[in-house]
């Protein structure tokens, strides 16, 4: 469902994205991790159209991406800064509906079972800056599910968050991803949030970023904080992920790392 | 509201009086030049009873508004129009420059001479003196229009035009909302010093040159004291409506309450 190939971006001089190939299936959950500066937003904007690339390709439901895709949401680290706190919970949800041609009455509908299903039922009518950090980001992801698009973005959609509600949102966006079989590109820093919720972990190396590996996480689409945390699997591979993102500025031919 | 800060201020206008008051009783000053503060405040309350006062009154308020009026509705779109086109608002911007800190009175006799019609004399001064700060907060405002905000819209498939509507101008309201708060103020001056320079028939402007060539020093202050009420009355007011409109702004500034 989408596809992008050789990616290549520079600002002015500083080259960020150094031709990075990857591919996301229909339904699938896939997590991009690198290190801190590596490129990862500079990526999900050049996806999202909001940014145009230097070189590369990118596809979407087979059509190339020049402007902003219809299709998409995106869910920002910075809650506070994407939110408008000029309205409600529930008119945050409701507006982007406005672009699916939906009346008022079906927009509000749709805004509070989004609300509903991030667990903010009763909050509809409270405005951003009275919420905790936790309570926006469940508004910012409301607003994306109710919007229903066809690839969900998330830029450390909780880095901003704690860790108890860290957790939480994991859980929910993984509930999401299963119960929509919606498509979702998640860029983390965080090399076990990667794990976690991935079906599918792309690592980055430093900038100019690369691909470093492409992993299948294999861990099923049933994740528990504690349980899987202590999986083998998981272990070893969260070990694997680190150590590349660690090293991933070496120039380790991306072949040696063989796909599990 | 701060009662503290209110019943302050209260004291203070009181300590003014009484002091002018007294200095009045004193003798120091003669009273045909500067009447005492209780005759002055007794001719202000005898104003609101007077037909000829409240008819000046009115003929003031009424070009305050539209002047007003016409000032947002001409500064707020070219603010809006240079905000968004950084090259028109760099070509503008040094002409900005140089004609805002032009004390606004000075154009009036320039005006005497362009217009031959009184009320379009008197709006072309409030809007061309009022303009200047809704002009720049608005710009300022579109300027300070988080860029994510507008991102984020952009990413749900939102054009330019609806980017601009549903997000800088509410973002950018209460910056333009000062704007127009100080712009009523420069109004009210600059309907007053526009009547009492270019004349004419009616208002506040003319009823204090009619008193002061009548000798009545009392009633030109009386009417004095009104302006200077009504001004400070309307900032209170918008300052209240700003609040209460946009409360979101004031509690991520963290501005007083
Ligand atoms: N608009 C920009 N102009 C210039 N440099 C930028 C811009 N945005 C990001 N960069 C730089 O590009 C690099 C990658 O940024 P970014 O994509 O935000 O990385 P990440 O999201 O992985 O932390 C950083 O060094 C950053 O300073
Ligand atoms: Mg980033």
């Amino acid at each position: 469902m989408l596809t992008i190939t050789d990616l290549v971006h520079s600002y002015g001089p500083h080259r960020v994205l150094g031709g990075v190939s990857l591919s996301v299936a229909e339904g699938e959950l896939v997590s991009v991790v690198g290190p801190s500066g590596c490129g990862k937003s500079t990526l999900l904007r050049s996806v999202a159209g909001l940014l145009k690339p230097s070189g590369g390709r990118i596809m979407l439901a087979g059509r190339p991406v020049e402007r902003t895709p219809d299709d998409l949401a995106i869910v920002f680290q910075d809650y506070s800064r994407s939110l408008f706190p000029w309205m409600s919970a529930a008119n945050n949800v409701a507006l982007p509906l406005r672009r699916k041609g939906l009346d008022r009455r079906r927009r509000r509908e749709a805004a509070m079972s989004a609300l509903d299903q991030v667990g903010l039922a009763d909050a509809g009518a409270k405005y951003p800056w009275e919420m905790s950090g936790g309570m926006q980001q469940r508004v910012s992801i409301a607003r994306a599910l109710a919007y229903r698009p066809s690839l969900l973005l998330m830029d450390e959609p909780f880095g901003s968050v704690d860790a108890q509600t860290r957790e939480d949102l994991e859980d929910l966006v993984l509930n999401v991803c299963a119960h929509h079989g919606m498509t979702i590109l998640l860029i983390t820093h965080d090399i076990d949030e990667s794990v976690y919720v991935g079906d599918r972990v792309v690592v980055l190396t430093r900038s100019p970023a690369v691909v470093a590996a492409d992993l299948e996480t294999r861990l099923g689409r049933s994740r528990d904080q504690i349980a899987t945390r202590q999986l083998d699997a998981f272990v070893r591979l969260r070990a694997e992920v680190g150590r590349l993102v660690r090293g991933g500025h070496t120039t380790e031919p991306t072949s040696v790392l063989e796909k599990q | 509201m701060d009662y503290a800060r209110v019943l302050r201020g209260v004291a203070g206008a009181a300590g003014f009086l009484a002091a002018a008051e007294v200095v009045g009783l004193s003798g120091l000053v003669d009273d045909r030049f500067l009447p005492r503060m209780s005759t002055v405040l007794g001719a202000a309350a005898g104003l609101v009873a007077d037909p000829d006062f409240l008819a000046d009154a009115g003929a003031t308020l009424t070009v305050w508004f539209l002047g007003l009026l016409l000032t947002v509705v001409l500064a707020v779109p070219a603010g809006l129009l240079l905000g968004t086109l950084p090259r028109a608002e760099a070509a503008v911007r040094p002409l900005i420059e140089f004609l805002r800190p032009i004390p606004s009175v000075a154009v009036i006799p320039l005006a005497i001479l362009l217009f031959s019609d009184n009320l379009h004399l008197k709006l072309a001064v409030i809007v061309y003196a009022s303009s200047w700060p809704v002009l720049i907060n608005t710009i300022y405002g579109l300027k300070d229009v988080d860029p994510l905000a507008k991102e984020t819209l952009r990413s749900f498939g939102f054009g330019p035009v609806p980017v601009l509507a549903r997000v800088a101008l509410p973002s950018a309201a209460p910056f333009i909302a000062t704007g127009i708060r100080v712009a009523s103020g420069i109004a009210v001056i600059l309907a007053i010093s526009a009547e009492l320079m270019a004349g004419g028939s009616e208002g506040v402007g003319i009823y204090i040159t009619e008193a002061a060539s009548g000798g009545r020093i009392d009633l030109m202050l009386a009417a004095t004291l009104w302006a200077g009420l009504f001004g400070l009355v309307a900032d209170a007011v918008m300052v209240a409506a700003e609040r209460r409109l946009f409360r979101w702004h004031h509690v991520r500034t963290g501005g007083a309450r």
